[in-house]
């Protein structure tokens, strides 16, 4: 599959690039010219009219803008969660908003990590299954019942991590919001993404808790060399990433180096 | 794997899915029930039917029958002996039974079997519907054991209770018929004692009699009655019959306790008058006969109209032997023979080379079941239009199952556009709610075949806690002639039933899930 060898020399790559963050490292994910509009009855509401951004393998960076600029929009056309209108969305070059259904279906599950701007988890399954969801989704369920032990110890690694490992049992509605908002972020880790896509991952946070979820990013784009896309309106936490661009009608207005 | 996991998870967690669960349950209970029933009801109408019947039936096409039965026995044997075990000749003959009965005679349309009681006893099982060999039961009581051995020979003899029943009624005629003469009413002789078919001690040559104005009865025997003189003046009739329970019994209801009880207007050691009707060759005949026992099988066909009777007395009345004299039945002719196969499976073998060696045209070779047909297939016709209507049952359980999955996936669509946005296929969610409609089916089904088979195993509990409850009978004996509701548990209609609700729970569950899988995960995040 094309989503298997991407992972297997994706995983070089970032460990080459790692140390070296303010070199030009090569793009990872591009969007180029993309429009989007949604359709209300007749009325057409455009959001982006002609985005074009370039990621870098490793690089860390933070979408800024008002809100219904369109940042989640952005986010879920570089995730493929939706199709832009024109325009391509490119990973290391390759376009892939083109690809078929069940390829970015699996490229969605491996390459991608998602971090909802409402944490998203399933209220029925426990904190652990929460996080364990992306290796279900990837693997048959005979395959994954073969290699439980492995995921599960997988799992509780990234939980422990993340500073939930007692909380491993406990049911979303059990859980705060920041224990919610790690739980998340741990689940879009334990498939070993290559870029990860972070909406608004402090957003219903405190300062403090919201400033503990920004250390585990940094220290994940640090550390492992992940990808790191982050929307955020709140220009103090931008600051932590390495490049902001602002979103603002439509388009990304201005780009600055982070402090 | 998050297919089942989440399936499994909803079940256990949707308790409204409970509701249907619930209704499928209850759906396939039923129908195991009402089939198991129906089931037990035919399979023992069926083993009635062919009790009194035989395996297969060759049958002359014309009403006068055939006089050469014994070669054609020996025929029927060359052919296909290897799988015949027993043949046995009658004569079936339609004709009007009569008695007296307080309040006037009684007369019925019959359908007069000659029979052989050896050779029948062994082409059917005959002998376990005779009253004379049952135990005779009320509200579960026993109210007389049987009279008989239920081994005992099959032939014409009377019990000793008939015989000393047969005694009193014979009095109680003769002083009937004297009060009658004293009235002046009708002058006849006095009793004669012993007679052919008709006359003798035949009380009815007494009595005001249809029958007494024939020449042959009274007057033709006058000459007997002094040889006759020193035989025994209450022996029965030679011509007896076995008579079924309906053509001489009514069911009423006991005014004290509101039970259906049943009538007997004749007891065995009485004496009946025929007629039969004319068709073919032979003119009606009348002859009367002493009721010899009484056969009750259940079916309700049979017991009101068969009657019994003895093969050569039943030829001689219809004139069907060659010398009249010689009371033998292969002297005279016969209509169909009746077969015993060795093994039922061959019927339709023995069929095709009977029908092959016979004469073409004169015969008609039919198995019992072919002779049942219009009978067997109403009933089957029954079943199935009772399996459709329960069914529905089950299908409206779909349709709940229906709605409440729809409600399900919308109160789900963020979840599934989580599961979207982290790679499920839409196939994928959508199996989440196939395994949920298959989980639900096979959950409400396999409790349904539980409850089901259980209800059928103490049904007969179950109607008496129910009879005790409503102080009525549900299942009553006297209409339906069980002491038990009978039952039948076919594996296969049990497998069919669970796997129809599963289908339709997993056909209920398709479109919600095909909803399910469409939904665009954009949209369903936005969803709150
Ligand atoms: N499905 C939709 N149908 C119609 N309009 C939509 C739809 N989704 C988004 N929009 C509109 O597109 C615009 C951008 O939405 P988006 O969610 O991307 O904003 P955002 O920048 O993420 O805002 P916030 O900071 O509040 O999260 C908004 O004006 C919104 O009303
Ligand atoms: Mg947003």
């Amino acid at each position: 599959m094309a989503a298997a060898t991407m992972t297997a020399d994706d995983s070089q790559v970032t460990s080459r690039t790692v140390p070296i963050a303010k070199q030009p490292a090569p793009t990872h994910v591009a969007a180029v010219a993309i429009d989007k509009a949604y359709r209300k009855g007749d009325m057409k509401v455009p959001v982006l009219r002609g985005v074009d951004l370039c990621v870098s393998h490793g690089e860390f960076l933070a979408i800024v803008g008002q809100s219904g600029c369109g940042k989640s929009t952005l986010l879920h056309l570089l995730g493929l969660l939706d199709g832009p209108d024109v325009g391509e969305v490119r990973l290391k070059g390759k376009r892939i908003d083109d690809l078929p259904t069940s390829t970015r279906d699996e490229l969605r599950n491996r390459v991608f990590g998602f971090v909802f701007q409402f944490y998203h988890l399933l209220p029925e399954l426990t904190l652990l299954e929460n996080v364990m969801t992306p290796m279900m989704i990837r693997h048959s369920a005979w395959e994954f019942w073969k290699r439980r032990t492995e995921f599960k110890e997988q799992a509780e690694e990234i939980v422990r991590k993340v500073g939930l490992e007692h909380r491993r049992r406990h049911k979303p509605s059990e859980l705060s919001g920041g224990e919610m908002q790690r739980a998340a972020i741990a689940r879009s880790l334990v498939g070993k993404p290559q870029i990860l896509l972070a909406d608004e991952p402090t957003g219903n946070l405190d300062a403090s808790t919201g400033g503990e979820i920004m250390d585990v990013l940094a220290r994940l784009n640090a550390d492992e060399g992940l990808t790191i896309i982050m929307v955020t309106h709140d220009d103090r936490l931008a600051h932590e990433a390495s490049r902001i661009v602002r979103l603002s009608e439509g388009r990304i207005q201005r780009l600055e180096d982070a402090a | 794997m998050y297919k089942l996991l989440l399936s499994g998870r909803y079940l256990r967690t949707r308790f409204i899915a409970l509701a249907s669960i619930v209704s499928v349950m209850l759906g396939v209970a039923t129908m195991i029930v009402v089939n198991s029933v129906m089931a037990g009801f035919s399979g023992e109408m069926k083993v009635r039917l062919h009790g009194i019947l035989a395996d297969m039936m060759v049958e002359s096409v014309s009403s006068d029958g055939f006089d050469d039965s014994e070669s054609v026995i020996q025929a029927i044997n060359q052919v296909a002996g290897d799988h015949i075990e027993a043949i046995t000749p009658v004569i079936e003959v339609y004709g009007m039974m009569s008695f007296d009965w307080p309040g006037g005679t009684i007369t019925q349309p019959v359908t007069l079997v000659g029979i052989d009681p050896q050779g029948k006893d062994m082409v059917s099982a005959i002998r376990q519907y005779m009253m004379s060999r049952q135990e005779i039961r009320e509200d579960g009581r026993l109210v007389r054991a049987p009279l008989r051995q239920l081994d005992a020979p099959f032939d014409w003899e009377l019990t000793d209770e008939a015989m000393q029943h047969r005694r009193e009624w014979l009095q109680w005629e003769r002083i009937r018929a004297r009060a009658e003469q004293h009235q002046g009413a009708v002058m006849y002789p006095e009793p004669s004692v012993e007679g052919e078919s008709l006359g003798g001690g035949d009380p009815f040559a007494n009595a005001t009699n249809p029958f007494d104005d024939d020449p042959l009865a009274v007057d033709d025997e006058q000459p007997d009655e002094q040889i006759a003189d020193t035989r025994d003046p209450d022996a029965p009739l030679s011509a007896r019959v076995f008579i079924g329970v309906g053509l001489i019994s009514y069911p009423y209801v006991e005014s004290e306790t509101g039970k259906t009880r049943t009538m007997m207007m004749l007891e065995p050691g009485e004496d009946v008058r025929f007629t039969t009707v004319t068709t073919g060759t032979p003119d009606a005949a009348r002859f009367a006969a002493t009721v010899a026992d009484v056969f009750k099988s259940g079916m309700s066909e049979y017991d009101s109209t068969l009657v019994f009777c003895n093969l050569e007395e039943l030829q001689l009345a219809r004139k069907m032997l060659s010398p009249l004299d010689e009371k033998d039945w292969r002297n005279g002719s016969v209509t169909s023979l009746q077969i015993k196969l060795k093994d039922y499976d061959d019927a339709g073998i023995v069929a095709q080379k009977l029908l092959a060696s016979l004469p073409a045209g004169e015969f008609q070779v039919r198995t019992w079941e072919q002779k049942q047909g219009p009978l067997l297939q109403a009933v089957e016709v029954e079943a199935a239009i009772l399996n459709v209507l329960l069914f529905l049952i089950i299908a409206v359980a779909g349709f709940g199952i229906l709605a409440i999955f729809y409600m399900i996936v919308v109160e789900k669509t963020r979840d599934i556009g989580i599961l979207k946005a982290l790679g499920a296929s839409s196939g994928g969610v959508m199996s989440i709610f196939l395994a949920y409609g298959l989980g639900l089916g096979v959950v409400g089904s396999g409790v349904g075949v539980g409850l089901g088979l259980l209800f059928v195993k103490y049904i007969n509990e179950i109607e008496d806690g129910v009879s005790w409850l409503t102080g009525r009978k549900v299942f009553d004996e006297t209409i339906y002639y069980f002491h038990e509701i009978p039952t039948s548990v076919h594996p296969a209609m049990v497998v069919w039933v669970a796997i129809g609700a599963m289908a339709i729970a997993v056909l209920a569950s398709v479109l919600p899930a095909r909803r399910a899988s469409q939904l665009d995960p954009v949209q369903a995040l936005r969803y709150e």
